[in-house]
């Protein structure tokens, strides 16, 4: 079965299909908040962060005012820090205006078990007391360990858990895809 | 990195990791909640064998603000003082369940040998040892002299940095020498020749014995205290001619480059290495040493205890 | 009375023998296999004269956890050696006919060794009054060298006086030379790598100036000089000048500064912490050509035992000192006779012959042949061993060669015609 390792890496979103999924969720943070005078985003890195970029800059076109996008660094706050080597932290960038009163959407790539969601409420609440916090995620992929569901979602994607879904964005990968392998190995 | 005893531990891609962590702890702790749950359940005792309030609060602060358990254990007026040897002191750490221990001994290579000789299993950061090393005051002072020299980022390449006193006996000194060079700065070591030790021209740095040839040509300059005591001991004459010769003061400042930036080490001797002028003109650093010092702390600890254990 | 037959040895790596001894004496140098007594198998090994060390801390009086007389004894023993000069500075200090008989006395009633005392130069080491060194040298235990050793006797003046005196009784000052203010404190070798550890240097000049004062006040008041553990280059040439000067002057170098250097140091393991301290490779090459040309004329192994807590502990509090006596022939095996410094004539010389006549021990250092006292090393330069430091006979496991392996071993040591050691073995 591992045999073959090429044959088991599937594209599940093209490029076109994640500009597609972003424009919608800018659309629906736009609908859900009535408005963008509110909102924050903040990615949770690394392509968290492009990708509240990409719907900051989309939610701009569709409002026509520029919306406060930042960086949320969840590292401080993970469950699972004694489970494996110390990681580098990432960058946290709270935008001036602050997240007090305001709607936070977090973004990120892909939601799995939930935790990483977990840590990043934790780390909103040491910044600042917003008026609501929502999640957008390109890719739900299930399995998840804690009570928690986003609010946007590019795809569900339905995997087993040993799969490894891999989100490439061009800033950083130099191209726009979504792939699913066997991570057997992993 | 399961200990920080020397500076000269750190290559160039450990430290960047330390004083990059250092800044994302610095930016933490300009919010409201400055308090992190990372370090939980942790244990850092702060094992001080000599005086030093202003390193014991700063690693006291760090490991607080990243919800670490803290043990403050001055050897002063402990069983340390009635004859108890390092290592019972360090067993009993041991069986209290330590994590890392912060060490400020007296001896050079204390932290060495608490850290080598099976008696802990715990992390071990050297928080001064003798006259040998104080790595961390020597991430601190990279880390402000890259935030007022190189915007906060990188590396020091091409920095140069002036160091002046009391090297022979000087921790600071020889921490900054290592870190600063693994970081590519340039160092100018400046003391008269009783206060520095044998075989310096082995030392990756240059020597001088004239602070005013020196001071046009840094970025930085860093006055080291100088003890009074060391007078009897006939390295210099007196005080006075101590610090006409090596003291900076307010015309000696005015020799540096517009940019450059005065640090010490703490705590300063006015009048002797440093004049009041000095030390309260904006070119002085060393109030934000101080807050840095609670980053690049932090830094340490989270990068030693954050992790599964090596 | 017992004949013994050691039968096969080659006496200095020579011609094989059966050597017999009878009643403590050497009675006959016969053909292989033509000896009649207790045999005791030695075929090729080699027989030298029974090793002599001028300096052994014994530790008793008063650090008896350390090391006490039979323990040491049996070191000795083991090591080879049938004589051992035993320091002064215990507690009490030997610096009393009273304390000297002490020690000689259980010396000999252990009687695996000649144990002969060494008195102090001064009361209580303190350096500044002479000690009644008339009385120890008439005591029963005869006492001819005198030491204030761990400490060096400062005081020109009173150097002078100590190396006058001592003429009266045919004596010798064992000066262990470090002058006091320049090593205040001091833990290493002051190099490049004291300034990089942060550790107060011991500079080598604090002990070539000492050397150099009191060569030259043994030359103007025409006494006898011992310059004790050497262990610098610049030392060697001090007593190279000395010795062409026609200066009665005479020294010794010890096991661990002819093997081991200063870069130990940076493990900061207190093992390596001894007084003179470690020097650098420069050093240990001067000192092993000084020891093979007879600038150096003896070899002593400063054995100095601690107690376990006085080494498990940082640098700054460890005391200094590592053991020797077993180590001793191992490691002049590997630095001087593998080399090709120095034969076995050469070893016999300075392990034995030099020391026995420096400390003016007529009964030791007696060349192999008939009429000799049987006092007599057996070693197997072929074999090898790994040194455990709990398995040696000291109390103290303080040696710096753990897990090390050697060449040669002792394998017979006999004592006045008695044997101490069988096959590697306590007899």
């Amino acid at each position: 079965m591992g045999s073959a390792r090429a044959h088991d890496l599937r594209t599940v979103l093209s490029g076109d299909d994640i500009a597609r999924a972003s424009r919608r969720i800018a659309h629906e943070i736009v609908e859900k908040a009535k408005g963008a005078s509110d909102l924050v985003l903040l990615g949770i890195p690394t392509r968290g962060v492009t990708l509240a970029h990409r719907i900051g800059r989309a939610i701009s076109e569709i409002e026509g005012i520029d919306v406060p996008v930042g960086a949320l660094d969840i590292t401080l706050y993970r469950d699972d820090l004694r489970l494996r080597p110390t990681r580098a932290l990432e960058e946290t960038s709270i935008p001036d205006v602050g997240i007090d009163g305001k709607i936070v959407v977090l973004v990120d790539d892909v939601l799995f078990s939930g935790r990483t969601i977990r840590a990043a409420l934790d780390a909103l609440n040491d910044v600042g007391r917003p008026a609501a916090v929502r999640l957008a995620v390109l890719v739900d992929r299930g399995h998840r360990e804690l009570p928690i569901r986003p609010d946007y979602v590019g795809k569900n994607i339905p995997t087993s858990p040993a799969e490894k879904v891999r989100v490439r964005l061009s800033e950083i990968d130099d191209s726009d895809s979504v792939e699913i392998s066997a991570g057997e190995d992993e | 990195m399961r200990h920080l005893l020397s500076a000269g531990d750190l290559d160039r891609d450990k430290a960047l990791l330390i004083l990059d962590t250092a800044a994302e702890m610095a930016a933490l702790s300009d919010r409201s909640v400055k308090k992190l749950p990372t370090l939980r359940g942790r244990t850092v005792v702060n094992l001080f064998f000599e005086d030093s309030t202003r390193t014991r609060i700063s690693f006291e602060l760090a490991a607080k603000r990243l919800s670490a358990d803290v043990i403050n254990f001055a050897a002063k007026g402990s069983s340390v003082s009635k004859g108890e040897s390092l290592k019972d002191t360090a067993l009993t750490l041991e069986a209290m369940g330590a994590d890392a221990v912060v060490i400020r001994h007296w001896d050079s290579g204390a932290p060495y040998r608490l850290a080598h000789a099976d008696w802990i299993g715990g992390s071990v950061v050297n928080a001064g040892d003798g006259t040998h090393e104080h790595p961390t005051q020597a991430l601190l002072d990279a880390y402000t002299m890259r935030r007022h020299l190189r915007d906060g980022k990188g590396a020091l390449e091409g920095v140069r940095v002036g160091i002046v006193g009391d090297i022979l006996h000087s921790r600071v000194a020889r921490s900054n020498v290592l870190l600063l060079q693994t970081l590519g700065a340039q160092v100018t070591l400046v003391a008269p020749p009783t206060l520095l030790p044998i075989g310096i021209d082995t030392w990756p740095c240059e020597v001088s014995y004239d602070i005013e040839s020196v001071l046009p040509n840094v970025d930085a300059v860093m006055m080291l205290r100088v003890q009074q005591e060391r007078m009897q001991a006939a390295y210099f004459p007196t005080a006075r001619e101590y610090s006409r010769l090596y003291g900076l003061n307010g015309d000696r400042m005015r020799l540096l480059p517009e940019h450059a930036i005065v640090l010490h080490p703490g705590p300063m001797n006015r009048g002797m290495e440093i004049s009041a002028e000095v030390a309260d003109s904006d070119r002085a650093v060393m109030v934000e040493q101080v807050a840095n010092g609670v980053s690049v702390r932090m830094a340490v600890l989270y990068l030693l205890l954050g992790g599964a254990k090596e | 009375m017992t004949t013994y037959v050691i039968k096969g040895v080659r006496p200095y790596g020579e011609d094989a023998v059966d050597l017999v001894i009878t009643d403590g004496v050497i009675t006959e140098l016969a053909p292989v296999g033509t000896g009649k007594g207790e045999v005791i198998d030695a075929d090729g090994l080699i027989a030298l004269p029974g090793f002599v060390d001028l300096h052994t801390h014994l530790r008793e009086p008063g650090r008896e956890d350390a090391e006490t007389i039979e323990s040491g004894s049996q070191a000795a023993a083991l090591g080879g050696y049938t004589c051992v000069h035993a320091m002064a500075n215990t507690d009490p200090v030997a610096d009393t006919a009273g304390v000297v008989e002490q020690v000689w006395r259980i010396g000999r009633e252990v009687g695996l060794v000649d144990v002969r005392p060494v008195g102090a130069v001064t009361v209580n080491l303190d350096g500044t009054h002479l000690a009644e060194i008339g009385a120890m040298a008439n005591s029963a235990a005869k006492v001819t060298v005198f030491s204030d050793d761990g400490k060096c006797v400062h005081d020109a003046l009173l150097m002078r006086r100590s190396l006058e005196y001592v003429k009266a009784f045919g004596g010798v000052v064992a000066q262990h030379a470090q002058e006091p203010r320049l090593t205040e404190n001091a833990q290493m070798n002051e190099s490049a790598l004291s300034g990089k550890l942060g550790m107060v240097g011991w500079p080598a000049v604090a002990e070539e100036a000492i050397i150099a004062r009191d060569v030259l006040l043994a030359e103007h008041v025409d006494s006898r000089l011992h310059a004790c553990h050497v262990s610098t280059a610049g030392s060697v040439e001090v007593i190279r000048w000395a010795k062409s000067r026609g200066i009665n002057v005479t020294a010794e170098v010890t096991p661990h500064h002819l093997i081991l250097t200063e870069d130990l140091v940076e493990t900061y393991n207190p093992v390596y912490k001894v007084n003179p301290p470690l020097r650098t490779q420069k050093d240990v090459l001067a000192l092993r050509q000084a020891l093979a040309d007879g600038t150096i004329d003896a070899l002593a192994t400063d054995h100095a035992p601690h107690p376990h807590e006085h080494k498990d502990c940082e640098w700054g509090a460890a005391a200094m000192g590592m053991l020797g006596l077993q180590t001793a022939f191992s490691v002049v095996m590997e630095t001087m006779v593998e080399p090709g410094l120095l034969d076995w004539r050469g070893v016999a010389e300075r392990m034995s012959v030099q020391p026995a006549r420096i400390g003016g021990v007529e009964s030791q250092g007696q060349p192999i042949k008939v009429g000799s006292i049987a006092n007599i090393v057996v070693i197997d330069p072929k074999a090898t061993w790994t040194v455990v430091p709990e398995a040696l006979a000291s109390k103290s496991s303080n040696t710096p060669y753990a897990e090390r392996t050697f060449p040669g071993t002792v394998v017979h040591t006999f004592y006045a015609g008695r044997p101490t050691v069988i096959g590697g073995v306590l007899a």
